[in-house]
């Protein structure tokens, strides 16, 4: 599945645009990081993304088809969203978060069934959740929720997942679990939107990066031609330097004055 | 896990009509077991006048009892999840204080029972009425409907105190007091119809789109995602729900805490998976009611108000609730 935002506008308060013509392309296959400093407007885009606003003008193209020509359920069927983690007010086991993915398979007065249970035990397989399954999602470490958020997108049949800031709260090595699962399913086909505060992530995990300064986009490609000193610093207006590892490794550090 | 939870969710809804056979059973008069079977099932060799008290009295009664705690609890525990916040219950959106001064006002006018229950009814959709229209000019995000709730009972209570101040202290003013306390003792077959009606059609509905509630307990943006039309559906919840509340008060007053207190003791037993937690919700809702009434009627000479039965059960569990969530928060932490 390809997504395509085609020159997407979109506003909270008329006359103030938050996305100013974005555009940009994920093809199957492929994990594309969206960087950019807070509050310029990667979780409005997500948003936009999985149909839960609608731009001001512009549009957003599911396999070369306007998302609008999908019915919410159809949508929710090919995208889904991972939103940042969060604490639900009751303390629903994991298998039950995972379960309410089935929703857009199952009509108002439909409960789930047999078929369902088994596309969450598949879902759960996946991410290396099942045994966990009958935990409370509240007791649940952060990686582990955002392990099951995935699997509730798996659940949902989504090809495309948007994840909006999945490294945070995380420690490296769950960063680096979750990391591992998303590029397993970009090798499975998957189509898969990051966004990041951590630009080495997006080079230790990226296919392609996105660079976003106020709304628009001011660099795309591969993280290596993107991720560069001198974007850096004009996103997050701090010096920046690329550090290089032994073998072939590469990192960013802030220049700090000390 | 999943196993005993499902069965032990069948187990407490098979109770409910058990319960209810126990109930009708119970009375000021002593009428013998066989008796009271002989006269539902329309035998012969009962006396009229214990027929007509078990079939004319104790059932409508008994009847109203379950469904007032069906309807409490199953608003509130859906109310519970619309609004993601476990201290919400039945009356948040302003329908008991709406119901209240609806009451009062007929009472104060000298309208026979159909008049309260009609306006009892036709006020508590009203306030709520204006809680819906302020919360959608205002986006309808749960916390602007609460606001509006807390508000518009305000704005009702004031209103009811203004009744209850012009009326006749020796009559109408005892009559209101008596009718807030909340009872069953006027349920008549004619008097509960409407209640039984509207009583099958919310809580079938509410049961079958039970599961799909789990999904309004996330954001809406996640519902969204998830293929949920997330306001239409909320306020097909909320309509349901006001109108069973609604109903329920305009017959049994002011009966407060099974509301709230249900959906928890549901949650506590089965978790808190919507699709297994209405049915509990319904049913011991339904139970704790018909027993509460029972006492209520044969415990005294003279008729204890439900209302104040609730209230001495329901403040002591509401209770030892917030500890127990207190002590779960600590735990996690």
């Amino acid at each position: 599945m390809r997504i395509d935002a085609d020159r997407l506008s979109y506003a909270y308060v008329r006359g103030r645009d938050v996305l100013r013509k974005v555009s940009f392309s994920v093809g199957a296959g492929q994990v594309a990081f969206l960087l950019g400093a807070n509050g310029c407007g990667k979780t409005t885009l997500v948003e936009c993304l999985a149909g839960i606003r609608t731009p001001r003008s512009g549009k957003v193209l599911l396999d070369g088809r306007s998302l609008e020509q999908y019915a919410l359920r159809e949508r929710a069927r090919r995208i889904g969203l991972v939103p940042q983690i969060h604490e639900p007010v009751y303390a629903y086991t994991v298998f039950d978060i995972v379960l309410m993915g089935r929703s857009p398979h199952l009509g108002l007065f439909a409960r789930p069934g047999r078929r369902d249970r088994m596309e969450v035990r598949r879902a759960l397989e996946a991410v290396g959740l099942w045994m966990l399954r009958h935990r409370p999602y509240t007791q649940t470490s952060g990686g582990e929720r955002q392990l099951a958020l995935i699997a509730r997108g798996l659940a949902q049949g989504a090809t495309c997942l948007l994840m909006d800031e999945p490294a945070a709260h995380l420690d490296p090595r769950h960063q680096h679990d979750v990391f591992r699962v998303v590029t397993q399913l970009a090798s499975d086909g998957f189509t898969v939107l990051v966004t990041s505060h951590h630009p080495n992530n997006a080079l230790l995990y990226g296919d392609s990066a996105i660079l976003m300064i106020d709304g628009a986009v001011v660099a795309q490609g591969s993280p290596e031609s993107v991720l560069t000193a001198e974007h850096l610093e004009a996103t997050y207006g701090m010096p920046f330097e690329l550090i290089h590892g032994p073998n072939g490794s590469k990192a960013v550090l802030p220049k700090a004055p000390r | 896990m999943t196993g005993r939870r499902e069965s032990s969710a069948w187990i407490l809804v098979a109770l409910a009509p058990v319960v209810f056979l126990a109930a009708l059973l119970v009375g000021r008069f002593g009428i013998r077991f066989t008796d009271t079977f002989r006269a539902l099932l329309g035998l012969g060799g009962v006396e009229d006048v214990f027929r007509a008290l078990v079939l004319q009295v104790r059932l409508p009664r008994v009847l109203a009892a379950a469904c007032i705690g069906a309807n409490l609890a199953a608003s509130g525990a859906a109310f519970q999840g619309l609004f993601r916040n476990p201290l919400v219950d039945s009356r948040i959106l302003g329908v008991s204080s709406g119901a209240a001064f609806g009451a009062a006002v007929a009472l104060l006018a000298s309208a026979g029972w159909l008049g309260v229950q009609v306006s009892a009814f036709a006020f508590a959709l009203v306030a709520v009425g204006i809680v819906c229209t302020i919360g959608s000019r205002l986006g309808s995000s749960p916390l602007v409907l609460v606001i509006g709730g807390v508000l518009v009972s305000a704005l009702f209570n004031a209103l009811l105190g203004l009744t209850k101040y012009v009326a006749d202290p020796l009559s109408t003013l005892p009559a209101i007091t008596y009718w807030l306390l909340g009872g069953l003792s006027t349920a008549r077959w004619a008097s509960i119809i409407p209640l039984l009606a509207v009583t099958v059609l919310g809580v079938t509905f509410l049961v079958a789109v039970r599961w799909r509630l789990n999904v309004l307990t996330l954001s809406d943006a996640e519902a969204t995602a998830m293929g949920v039309r997330v306001r239409g559906f909320r306020w097909a919840v909320i309509l349901v729900g006001t109108v069973l509340v609604a109903a329920s008060v305009a017959v049994g007053g002011m009966i407060g805490w099974i509301g709230l207190v249900v959906p928890h003791l549901a949650r506590a037993w089965v978790g808190p998976d919507h699709g297994r937690m209405i049915p509990v919700s319904i049913a011991v809702g339904a139970i704790i009611l018909m027993v509460l009434d029972s006492v209520a009627r044969s415990a005294m000479a003279s008729e204890i108000p439900l209302g104040i039965l609730t209230g001495l059960i329901g403040v002591p569990a509401f209770f030892l609730l917030f500890v127990r969530f207190l002590s779960q928060r600590e735990s996690t932490r």
